[in-house]
Order: C-alpha cells, then structure tokens, then sequence
C-alpha cells in the first residue's frame, strides 16, 4: 500500500481566457484524490473557442492511474465546451498514458442497456416474453417429437452414454434422499391422520389415508420435488455450460442437432428412472407409516396391512406410475430447455438453473392437479 | 482468376437486435484459396464466421455456397452442407465430457462406417499433426489454453472436410506452434484441396498464407478492401487499411 506523504490537491487558477489547474501532492490509489467537479468550472465555460485549459504538474509528488480520471474528465470538459487543453506542464508518462486512453474514441452507438423502461413498456414486455416462452416450448417440443421419430426410425445422433450416466446419478446417487423425504412424508400423513381419525375413533383407517396418500399424490409428487432440483438443475447447469463454452456450436456445426443428440437421452433416463424411485418412494412411505401407527397407536403392523389391501387398488399404483411419467418427462424438458436457452456467461447459467426448478415444479403441481381431475372424471 | 466461387456472400447485413454490426458485405471465396478476415477486435469477424456456418441468420443478404442459397435452404439440407465444413472457435469449444481422442473421433464414427481400429488410428494422426499425440486421454479441462485451441484445429480437420472454417488459430500459441500451424494450413490447402476461410491477427500469417484478404472497418462498419494483402499495403485503398497491416497505432488524423 502507497504511503501518501503529501495529499493531493487540484487548484484552478485564472488569468483572463487562460485557466491554468495546478495539480500537487501525492495522486496515487488511496489518496483520496480530489474529483473534477469538486472544482469550480463556471467561469470556463463562457469561453467556449477563446479558452485555455493548461494542467500544470511542476508540484506533482508522486502519481499513479489515479491521476488518469482528473485528466479523462478536463479531456471531455475541453472537448463539450470548445476550450483547448494544454497538457504540456505533466509528466512524460502520464501523458503517454493519457494518449491511450484516448487513442480509440468513445462508442456512441454501443450504449446497449436500456434505460429503466416504463410501467406500461413491462407490461408490453412481459407479454412479449411470455409468447416467446410459449413459442419457444412449442418449438422445442416439435423438436424432441421429430428427434424421436428419427430415433424410431434408427437415424437419430444420441448420446446413449449420456443415458447411462444419468441414470447412475438419478438411481443409485438419488437413493439417500429419496429415503429419506418419503420417509418423513409417510410419518407426516400417518401423524396427522391418528390425530384427526382419533376423535372419531377411527384410528383404523389411517392406513387407508397413507395408502391412498402415498400411492395415488406423494410418491410422485415428493420424488419429482427431489429430482426436479436434483436432475432437472444438473441438466440445465451442463447444458448452459456446453453453451457458454460454445460446444452447442460446435456440434450444430458438425451437422447434429443439439436437442436430439443431449435431450432425448436424458428424457429417456428420466422416463426410466422416475418409475423406479416412485415405486420405492411409495414402499418407503407405506413402512414408515406402518411403524409410526405402530409407535403411536401400538397397531401391529398385520392390522395396518390389512387396512391397505382393504383401501388401495391397482388402479391407484398405476395413477402414481402414469405421474411418474409424466413428471419425468417434464423435468428433463424443462431442464433442458432452460439450459438450451441459457444466455452466454456463467451469471447465466445459475439463473438457467433456478428457472430449470422453478418451471419444473410449477409443471409438476400443475401437471398434477390435471391429472388427478382426468381420474376423477373417469373414477378412477 | 479461373477459378469458381464456392462460397458467395451477397448483401449480408449482420445485426444482434437492433445494432447492426456490419452492412452490405459483398464478397466471395473460391474453390481452394486461404481467404483472410482482418479487422480491428470486436469489428465483427467471429460474427461473420457464425454466419457462414449457419450459427446465425442474416438480418439481410444471402449467402451461398456453389449454386445453393444456404440462407434459404432448410435445416435437413444445411446440415448436409455443414458436413462439408470443418470448424474451430475462438475459445476452442472442445466437447467437454470427451477426452481429446473423442473428440476428433465423433465425426468420424457419426459420419463414416470405419472401423474402429482405423478411426483410432486416424485419430492418432490428426493429434500428431497439431502436435498433440500422447495426450490421447486427457479431458479438455486437463490441458491448456493453447492446447484446446491445436486440439480443436485436429477436431476440425478429422474428415477432411473441403472447406474450413478457423477463429483466431494461432492466437495464444508460442511463435513455433504458431507457424507450425501456418504450415499446416497451408498444406491443407495444397495437398487437401481444402477451402479455407480464416480470422487471423497475426500479421505475419496474413502476409504468408492468404490467397486473398478481406478488411472489416469498423468506423464505416463494412467492407473496404478486397485483395492480397501485400498489394494492399502497396497501395493502401483508404488508411485504416494501411494503419492496421503497417502497426501504426497513432491517433487518427
Ligand atoms: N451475443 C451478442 N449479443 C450482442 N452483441 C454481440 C454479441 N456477440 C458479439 N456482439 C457484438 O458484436 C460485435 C462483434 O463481435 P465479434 O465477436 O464478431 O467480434 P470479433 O471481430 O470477432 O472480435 P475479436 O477479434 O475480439 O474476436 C461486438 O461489438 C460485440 O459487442
Ligand atoms: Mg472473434
């Protein structure tokens, strides 16, 4: 760190047209040096043609880039009101400096970020967004459709390593968590369903509640939560990655289209994957419930099981199956369009990655509810 | 010159949104010859790359390659195009769950009925030619800037595509790999047949391979010099020419 032994000082001078800014002491970072509009620079403007800026440096102690701003800002000034600058009382190096600085001029018509638009341009704007949103997710599904056709056909560029790794990571990886979440759902549906069920003595039927609970909604609900931020994110990180590092490019310019060759095996994995861990989901619930009537109401465990086979059917595991799905499917299309959609930089990539969770859970419960409606109409 | 053009780009108006990065670009590249892409940083070069290789549409303009409007044509037919085409990017753009073998073997199998033994061993050539070989396995985050850049060289030139398409090659090597890779080039050209189309900052590279040469200024954001470069600086057609193949970085009059 610099040790200022003077301060720095800027002092304006005048004499008829000729305006003359002394600069003294130590300019160098931490110095606090004095900023340009700190000075008084009313009476050079009226000069505007006839006057003289000259920076004079003969009292200059030592100095560094901090003196650069001081000189960038009289440059402008100079050049807005028509007043000639005279640099030739500075040290050598500092204007050699400011040549560089100067050298390339200011790009007017690069100024891209635009001012805080209005209330009515958001709204405009968020209409517009949410069309092509829309148009985007018809887009891309046109795609994957067409992809799968070509996959069927035998013609289609996949990456089935890609398969493979994803679901070692959704299976085996997922396990821990998957436990544990349904765990805790299958003791939450049981403990609420003793404490109502309780006051009309019908404590029996808490094993119709985790039954029905775990096989027809929470299964696959609490899994697809778990693999939405799981899966889904991972998906939208890598591929908004393979963005930024322009290897999306790369493959579109080697003739293969991105959204068959990475999308289709991950759906793929998905499709396969979410069946298996629902199915374990539901398994884990169902125990954990049974163990917490057990604990709470010392029901044995032949009662409770005899109170599911009562309560749940086929058609109830085959509702939680068909979600499972469904919910597979969302995710891995949502994590990877997202991360197909992601901008260029690694800022970028962590919104692609919220936004991959973010509509993944919105389809899921929406998804969810649609489905649940379609299977009330048909009593199922 | 006799020889046809194989790549013509007519009217091409360049924009991302509203600002517009270069306008009414006319030129064209012949069956065979080094075409340069000079221009000061940021002018717009990778932009025009991008736009060759179908990354990017026109706001305006066509661009054909032999009779066929690529602009025009649909994705099944572009994607047949693009298989003639070998490209490297600026920042190399390896695929980066590869290893380097992998990378330059995925056209390879995606595109031919070789067996693997002699994609293997094709593989291994190329790696030579960039100066690679031994590093067969290694993962594109394990290597270096520069290596990237000369693996992604060796990616390009795995089929033996006819027209290349090279983003700033040799920036970033040391000044024997960078030769070595004009050397390359240059051979691809001659032995191969290849077309090549290439960015380049590298002075002494533009004036030792390029066939031709086009300049991109950015103050008038188009084309202003069409040529060899030497006959260029020779007889500079405006002065940003001159000023950038004769380093002068003085101010502007
Ligand atoms: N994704 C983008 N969105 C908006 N503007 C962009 C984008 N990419 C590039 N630009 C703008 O387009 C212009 C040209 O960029 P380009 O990358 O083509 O330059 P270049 O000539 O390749 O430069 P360099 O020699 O530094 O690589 C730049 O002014 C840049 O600001
Ligand atoms: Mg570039």
């Amino acid at each position: 760190m610099p040790v200022v032994d003077q301060n720095p000082k800027a002092r304006l001078e005048s004499n008829g047209s000729v305006f003359r800014l002394v600069l003294s002491g130590d300019w160098v970072l931490q110095s606090g040096a004095p900023s340009f509009h700190e000075l008084n620079w009313d009476p050079l403007q009226g000069k505007k043609g006839v006057g003289i800026l000259e920076i004079n440096g003969r009292d200059l102690g030592r100095w560094d880039t901090t003196l650069l701003p001081m000189l960038l800002a009289a440059h402008n000034f100079c050049e807005e009101h028509e007043v000639s600058l005279n640099l030739e009382g500075l040290p050598e190096g500092i204007r050699r400096l400011f040549n560089l600085a100067t050298a390339v001029p200011v790009k007017t018509d690069a100024t891209h970020a635009e001012d805080e638009p209005g209330f009515f341009r958001q709204i405009g704007n968020w209409a517009m967004n949410f069309r092509q949103g829309a148009d985007d997710w018809f887009e891309f599904i046109g795609r994957l459709f067409l992809g799968f056709m070509r996959l069927a056909r035998g013609k289609a560029q996949v990456r089935m390593r890609d398969f493979a790794l994803v679901v070692e990571s959704t299976g085996a990886m997922a396990f821990p968590i998957v436990s544990l979440i349904s765990f805790l759902v299958g003791l939450i549906i049981t403990f609420l369903g003793i404490v109502v069920l309780i006051r009309f003595n019908a404590e029996y039927y808490v094993s119709y509640l985790v039954g029905y609970g775990m096989l027809r909604e929470m299964g696959a609900l609490m899994t697809g939560i778990i693999l939405a931020g799981r899966t889904g994110a991972a998906f939208a990180a890598q591929i908004g990655s393979m963005k930024v590092n322009e290897e999306l490019d790369a493959l579109r310019a080697s003739g293969v289209d991105p959204v068959e060759f990475l999308v289709i095996p991950r759906v793929l994995a998905l499709v396969l994957m979410m069946p298996l861990l629902v199915i374990y989901s539901m398994v884990v619930g169902i125990i954990s419930g049974m163990a917490i009537a057990n604990v709470m109401q010392n029901m044995a465990p032949e009662i409770f099981v005899k109170g599911l086979l009562e309560a749940v059917t086929l058609s109830d595991l085959m509702l939680g199956l068909i979600k499972s799905v469904v919910f597979g499917i969302l995710i891995a299309m949502s994590g990877c369009l997202r991360g197909l959609q992601s901008g260029n930089d690694a800022n970028a990539v962590g919104v692609a990655t919220t936004q991959a969770v973010v509509t993944s859970i919105t389809l899921i419960v929406a998804f969810n509810a649609l489905i649940d409606w379609i299977a009330a109409i048909y009593n199922v | 010159m006799s020889k046809e053009a194989l790549i013509r780009v007519e009217n091409l108006t360049m924009a991302y949104g509203d600002f517009v990065v270069m306008r009414d670009l006319n030129f064209d590249v012949k069956q065979g010859e080094v075409m340069v892409i000079m221009g000061g940083s940021g002018c717009g070069k990778s932009t025009l790359l991008r736009h060759l290789i179908g990354l990017q549409e026109p706001a305006k303009g066509e661009i054909y390659y032999g009779d066929t409007n690529y602009t025009q044509s649909d994705p099944d037919r572009r994607q047949k195009i693009n298989r003639r085409f070998g490209v490297t990017f600026q920042q190399g753009a390896l695929w980066s769950s590869m290893t380097l073998e992998e990378n330059v073997a995925f056209t390879l199998e995606e595109y031919t009925n070789l067996p693997p033994e002699e994609i293997q061993s094709l593989v291994r050539s190329k790696l030579s030619l960039v100066g690679l070989r031994g590093f067969e396995q290694y993962y594109p985050a394990e290597i270096s800037g520069g290596m990237r850049k000369r693996a992604g060289l060796a990616r390009a030139i795995a089929l033996d595509p006819d027209i290349l398409f090279f983003d700033e090659p040799s920036a970033g090597l040391d000044p024997l790999s960078s030769k070595r890779l004009d050397q390359l080039i240059m051979e691809l050209r001659d032995s191969l047949g290849a077309t090549i189309v290439i960015v380049t900052h590298e002075l002494e590279s533009i004036f030792d391979i390029s066939d031709r040469a086009i300049f991109l200024d950015t103050s008038v954001r188009t084309i202003t010099a069409i040529g060899h470069p030497k006959a260029m600086l020779k007889d500079p057609p405006n002065e940003n020419v001159y000023r950038f193949l004769s380093r002068d970085a003085t101010k502007p009059a």
